[in-house]
């Protein structure tokens, strides 16, 4: 079993490689991009008896620093 | 006074650390393998070095701090062991939770690494009684990640606690409150950007870091 887990700055944690990104974009001459947020996507395999509580939990304890991260867990 | 200098796989400034230490307070370190389930008994000293451990994968110091050392070292700074985390020992420090805070991506993106201005905030501390409050020192930084960040409420706490022990004279990083050095609540525990390892001796350019470990071991002793 597959969860996917996205770990994003918390909003106004100030995020310099976000514009770095937005600025390379708009250097290959897009035009229309607001802002650019970088986060870390993590896959993990597990069996499938391995809990929700649990997976937050790995989240709080070590994938995420809850100083200036937010984490969404997507259950396939 | 024993010291010990913890290593992490990446460390790479733990052999200046337990040089410094040797030299300047006249005592044999010990260097502790990461691995480590126990310290060895009756440390006055744990210092946590510089470099890239585990590569910062995840987030710099984030592997380390849950590494088996690191729970004696907190079992340590709790009983009141001086503890000194210096650039990645002080990521570590704050994502073990031994300090308040998280360090981020520097501002401007680049790895930063020359001699910086730090003005000393607070000379009371184990770590800074070698030097004036309000003093102007030179200690080189050499970082990627020392963008230090936490929320409003914090920082007025800590400010207010007293627990600010070096500012940068001028914002190298992004820096909240210019905020180069911070202290925990007991003010055992220091982390800092700069590395006073670096400036002992003349030949580094200058000695401001030297008095560090002066004050150090005049407390200790």
């Amino acid at each position: 079993m597959k969860t996917r887990i996205f770990v994003t700055l918390k909003n106004g944690v100030l995020d310099p490689q976000g514009k770095a990104i937005h600025h390379a974009i708009e250097g290959l001459g897009f035009s229309g991009v607001h802002d650019v947020r970088a986060g870390r996507l993590i896959e993990i395999d597990h069996e499938p008896g391995v809990s929700k509580a649990d997976l937050e939990s790995m989240c709080t304890k070590l994938l995420a620093n809850m100083v200036i991260e937010n984490f969404e867990i997507e259950q396939a | 006074m024993r010291a010990a200098v913890i290593q992490f796989p990446g460390s790479n400034c733990d052999r200046d650390m337990a040089v410094a230490i040797r030299n300047i307070t006249g005592t044999e370190t010990t260097l502790v393998w990461h691995g480590a389930g126990e310290l060895p008994d009756g440390l006055d000293l744990i210092a946590i070095p510089g470099g890239f451990s585990y590569g910062d994968y995840l987030r710099s110091g984030a592997m380390a701090a849950r590494s088996p050392v690191m729970h004696a070292v907190i079992k340590a700074a709790e009983r009141g062991v001086p503890v000194l985390g210096v650039c990645n020992g002080f990521q570590i420090l704050t994502e073990a939770g031994l300090l308040p805070g998280a360090l981020m991506r520097n501002a401007g993106i680049r790895f930063v690494c020359r001699t910086v201005g730090l003005t000393v905030e607070n000379n009371r501390s184990v770590f800074t009684s070698g030097y004036s409050a309000g003093e102007q020192v030179r200690i080189p930084v050499a970082h990627h990640d020392g963008n230090y960040f936490a929320d409003t409420e914090t920082l007025d706490r800590l400010e207010g606690e007293g627990r600010v022990a070096f500012r940068y004279a001028e914002n190298v990083n992004g820096s909240a409150r210019n905020i180069a050095g911070l202290l925990n609540a007991a003010g055992n525990v220091l982390g800092m950007m700069p590395h006073p390892e670096r400036m002992i001796e003349a030949v580094h350019g200058g000695s401001d870091g030297r008095r560090l470990f002066e004050g150090l071991v005049r407390q200790i002793a």
